[in-house]
């Protein structure tokens, strides 16, 4: 199970969404689908809609290297989403 | 008794701001929205929601939704996607009528939802249209480009809508957004263009009561139309400047008319520091000042398009925020103004509803 930590700014939008939760999935845009089933609309958030890419100001972190919805995760895998900084 | 609520879309989010019929003393609450950039909210009568069009630099453009006058609070973009590779930047205007919710986004498309906000559909791209080229050429994709900055429902039609797109003009629809007809005859516009019909910078259009007059705040003058669109008159003449953005008419008197000029070039604030409404009682025919209890001193105040609003009591009141984060209200039919809120994040939109 991947350890998945998730920007403070999305937690609010979906009711019951934790800031960290364990995931079970082989790539990090299979990590969000995940969510997005149990969290419908969740992918919106994070991904470009229509488009298989993460949002300019969403950052993903897989054992603190820079990834993106390909890279692969493993079991014991720490995810980070990064809300990038941005606007005043 | 009815209550007056004032819905207020900033930079950090929506406010609600709520009083009585008399509109003298009002309670301010917010953020609502997550504190995401709203640019536009409206009250849909028919079902007590507010809708608010709202874009995070972070997580994207939403619709949000609340079925309480604020306590709680749902969003989503469920449908808010060009198929056609186009990108959608950002949700920007609203509106709400005959039981359906119709938003504009930014590139120029319409989106609408008929369950209450839930899912979303295109509805039109006013594909076709001349000008369209422009906003469809990938060249031209946002973010930083066009968008349709209005829709307009005729509240007796559902079939009946229009639509500005931001530095192309005013289209309208009678067949429920299927085909659209450039009404931008009569405009002026001090630059080239490359089609007759459409090139106008159209900032704000609104109906008067009874249907067939319309006012236009543009890029280059106040304008008035007397056929539903069909032509369009300038108006501009005894006001300080051309240029401004939002602007109110009277709910009953269709030849009394409100403009908020502001200087064109960089700064887009009230001319000379003096904060400003104009109003005109013979359909622009001459303007007068109603800024009694505005501030006339370091008063550079701007205001943004869907900033503006009037209620439809036999007094009307009318409301507008700015870019600073005031909002100013009339309860006497703009013969006077008080700052009902000073220290709000910069304001997009005021709306009003009076609710029973």
């Amino acid at each position: 199970m991947a350890d998945v930590h998730l920007p403070m700014t999305l937690a609010p939008l979906f009711a019951g969404l934790p800031r960290r939760l364990e995931v079970d999935a082989p790539t990090v845009g299979a990590a969000i689908s995940s969510l997005e089933e149990r969290w419908p609309g969740l992918r919106d958030r994070l991904c470009e809609a229509g488009r298989p890419e993460l949002r300019k100001h969403i950052h993903v972190y897989v054992d603190r290297e820079r990834g993106s919805l390909d890279t692969p995760i493993g079991e014991r895998s720490r995810v980070d989403v990064i809300a990038a900084i941005s606007g005043g | 008794m009815s209550s007056t609520v004032l819905l207020i879309g900033t930079r950090k989010g929506l406010f609600v701001a709520e009083s009585d019929e008399g509109r003298r003393d009002w309670a301010v609450r917010g953020p609502y929205c997550e504190s995401w950039p709203v640019y536009h909210a409206v009250y849909d009568r028919d079902s007590g929601t507010i809708f608010a069009a709202a874009a995070s630099e972070w997580h994207g453009s939403a619709v949000w939704r609340s079925p309480d006058l604020g306590e709680t609070w749902e969003h989503s973009s469920e449908g808010l996607v060009y198929e056609d590779g186009r990108r959608l930047s950002k949700v920007s205007t609203l509106s709400a009528a005959h039981g359906r919710v119709l938003v504009g986004v930014e590139a120029p498309g319409i989106f609408e939802s008929t369950d209450g906000g839930k899912t979303w559909a295109v509805k039109s791209t006013l594909a076709g249209q001349p000008g369209s080229e422009v906003w469809d050429d990938p060249a031209n994709q946002p973010p930083g480009h066009l968008g349709i900055s209005a829709i307009i429902s005729d509240p007796g039609s559902r079939d009946h809508v229009w639509a500005i797109v931001q530095g192309i003009g005013l289209y309208e629809s009678t067949d429920e957004a299927q085909t659209w007809t450039p009404r931008n005859r009569g405009l002026r516009a001090d630059w080239p263009r490359e089609h007759e019909e459409v090139g106008f910078c159209v900032h704000k259009v609104v109906h008067a009561p009874g249907g067939e007059r319309m006012y236009q705040q543009n890029h280059v003058g106040m304008h008035r139309s007397d056929d539903a669109g069909q032509s369009w008159t300038e108006i501009t003449e005894g006001l300080p400047t051309e240029f401004g953005f939002a602007a109110a008419a009277h709910p009953h008197d269709r030849d009394i008319f409100h403009v908020i000029p502001l200087d064109p070039g960089h700064g887009r604030t009230m001319p000379e520091g003096q904060a400003c409404v104009w109003r005109t009682e013979d359909a622009g025919s001459s303007w007068r000042r109603a800024d009694s209890g505005l501030p006339q001193t370091d008063a550079f105040l701007g205001v943004l398009r869907e900033a503006m609003a009037a209620d439809t009591y036999d007094v009307p009141g009318y409301y507008f925020g700015t870019s600073t984060g005031q909002v100013f209200a009339s309860n006497d039919d703009a013969g006077s103004w008080s700052e009902i809120a000073s220290y709000l994040p910069p304001i997009s939109s005021v709306e009003v509803a009076t609710i029973d």
